[in-house]
């Protein structure tokens, strides 16, 4: 939560402190394994017992992943892992299989300094309707469009033009909404938690005033060039003519991930 | 048969985690969709040997997907079951401790009512005993609307009753945590809650009503399987799932 000076507004009031740095602690105290350590960690115990220790994180990943939760190295370690800790890396090389082999997910480190997890979809959307229709979450139309209005004014808006936007279509942050609630929590705390957004705040502004970024989360799990091609039907304009992110959107730098941001 | 598994599978189960459960012809419709996108051959014959194939992928990982009926239509279901958590703190992620309490207590009315039900009526009154955090009336009637959406209650005319996927999920924990009230359905020996029962004191054995429609048609005079008393309540009929009528 404060791995940047930048983002710590609204958050940092509600995590209470001790709590916070414990986990902290717990992560730095916890040093990566070596081979070695790896090797004769697992010559003492059974197979059945690594296996149930990796279907143990598996559950604990797929628990989060409803809620689109990341995944912290230090509470996996502290709740599940455990006295297993000196196998880590096998137990998680051998997680990261199964999400790939069995469920088609891809675990991902989005976070490399704080060790942070998510999954994401491995496969590609079809054309052509499921017969069974997930349950969409109407929240997530709100994130696309602010995800957009970011994308296209190049990367960062400040807050008071997506509560702009967002009034356009009838969202007012200042009045509970029916459907999403408190719009304002969702925007910048479930969204940020959920690593789709970063809310940052803009120094030097009296009164106060933030800035929006993509998450991580976005990056590799929303397409630009889906963006786009919204942009372009709703103003019925060619993606194209929004040359410089449709260079981006397309340019093969950026991982384009070919999934949607539902799933 | 290759029990390898493709995206075809991958996708059929990131759907199942999706949504919980699935009909039968749903679960069909949904192969051929999977294998379409996938490019993969596909017999519609092998629904179930599709899901063993899943199935033996997930069990290291104690999750399965197992096949159950619903106690209302008689049509079978797939459900996604977690083997490690059969009892209601899976739904822990969804629900804070006093709702899942109201939950229990749901759970309790209707396991021990004769029909398998409970009333709304009942359930609000129940919320007055809680031990955790007491729920307002218009908080309890939000949770069980909730609880309806996200397929754990069933609910007719103000009637709750435990869905089809809530049965199939919970089953082990119902069984161990209501050993003397669950009883088993003497035709398909699934745990029974709406059922008929037989009127002979020294028997009083459940059917399931779909089972009952099943059983007795085209019988003359119903008996009991088990004791052979007349079987003295209305014999409901034998519905189909609508795309086999077509047949
Ligand atoms: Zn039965
Ligand atoms: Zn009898």
């Amino acid at each position: 939560m404060t791995q940047r000076k930048r983002t710590s507004n609204t958050q940092s009031k509600k995590t209470p402190g001790p709590a916070a740095t414990q986990e902290e602690d717990d992560d730095q105290t916890f040093t990566q394994p070596s081979t070695t350590q790896v090797q004769r960690g697992l010559e003492k115990l059974t197979p059945a017992q690594v296996d149930q220790k990796t279907a143990e994180v598996v559950q604990f990943f797929l628990v989060k992943d409803q809620k689109k939760i990341p995944v912290r190295r230090a509470d996996l370690v502290k709740h599940v892992v455990k006295e297993y800790r000196n196998i880590y890396p096998e137990i998680m090389k051998r997680a990261a299989r199964i999400f790939d082999q069995v469920f088609g997910l891809k675990m991902i480190e989005i976070d490399a300094k704080n060790h942070m997890y998510i999954l994401i979809n491995k496969l590609e959307t079809v054309e052509g309707a499921s017969p069974i229709t997930n349950p969409t979450n109407p929240k997530m139309g709100l994130l696309f469009v602010i995800l957009s209005v970011i994308f296209m004014k190049g990367g960062v808006v400040g807050e008071n033009l997506v509560w702009k936007t967002l009034k356009n279509l009838k969202v007012d942050v200042g009045e509970k909404h029916e459907e999403f609630g408190d719009v304002k929590k969702v925007v910048t705390d479930e969204f940020v938690r959920q690593r789709y957004l970063e809310y940052t705040r803009i120094p030097h502004t009296e009164p106060i005033e933030h800035e929006f970024h993509w998450g991580q989360r976005a990056e590799v799990e929303v397409s630009k060039s889906k963006i786009l091609v919204f942009m372009g039907e709703l103003h019925e304009q060619d993606p194209q003519s929004w040359s410089l992110q449709y260079q981006e959107a397309h340019s093969s730098s950026s991982a384009q991930p070919s999934t949607s941001s539902q799933r | 048969m290759s029990r390898q598994m493709g995206d075809s599978h991958r996708r059929f189960l990131q759907t199942m985690m999706a949504n919980g459960i699935v009909d039968e012809q749903g679960a069909r419709k949904l192969i051929a969709h999977c294998c379409e996108a996938s490019n993969t051959q596909h017999n519609p014959d092998k629904l179930d040997d599709f899901i063993e194939t899943i199935n033996l992928k997930l069990q290291p990982m104690f999750m399965q997907i197992t096949k159950g009926m619903s106690e209302d239509s008689g049509h079978q279901f797939y459900a996604l079951v977690n083997m490690a958590e059969t009892d209601v703190t899976r739904m822990s992620s969804d629900y804070a401790d006093n709702e899942l309490e109201l939950f229990r207590k749901t759970m309790d009315l209707i396991v021990c009512s004769e029909k398998g039900n409970a009333s709304s009526t009942d359930i609000l009154n129940s919320a007055d005993t809680m031990t955790t955090k007491k729920l307002k009336k218009s908080e309890t009637e939000h949770l069980l609307n909730r609880l309806v959406h996200d397929k754990w209650l069933n609910e007719k005319r103000g009637e709750y009753t435990l869905s089809t996927r809530c049965i199939i999920e919970m089953e082990p924990y119902i069984r161990t945590m209501y050993q003397d009230q669950v009883k088993v359905c003497h035709i398909c020996r699934n745990i029974a809650f709406q059922c008929q029962i037989c009127e002979n004191p020294t028997c009083g054995i459940k059917i399931h009503n779909p089972c009952v429609a099943r059983y007795y048609k085209g019988r003359a005079e119903p008996r009991c399987p088990a004791c052979d008393d007349f079987w003295p309540h209305e014999i409901p009929e034998v519905r189909r799932p609508k795309s086999q009528s077509r047949k």
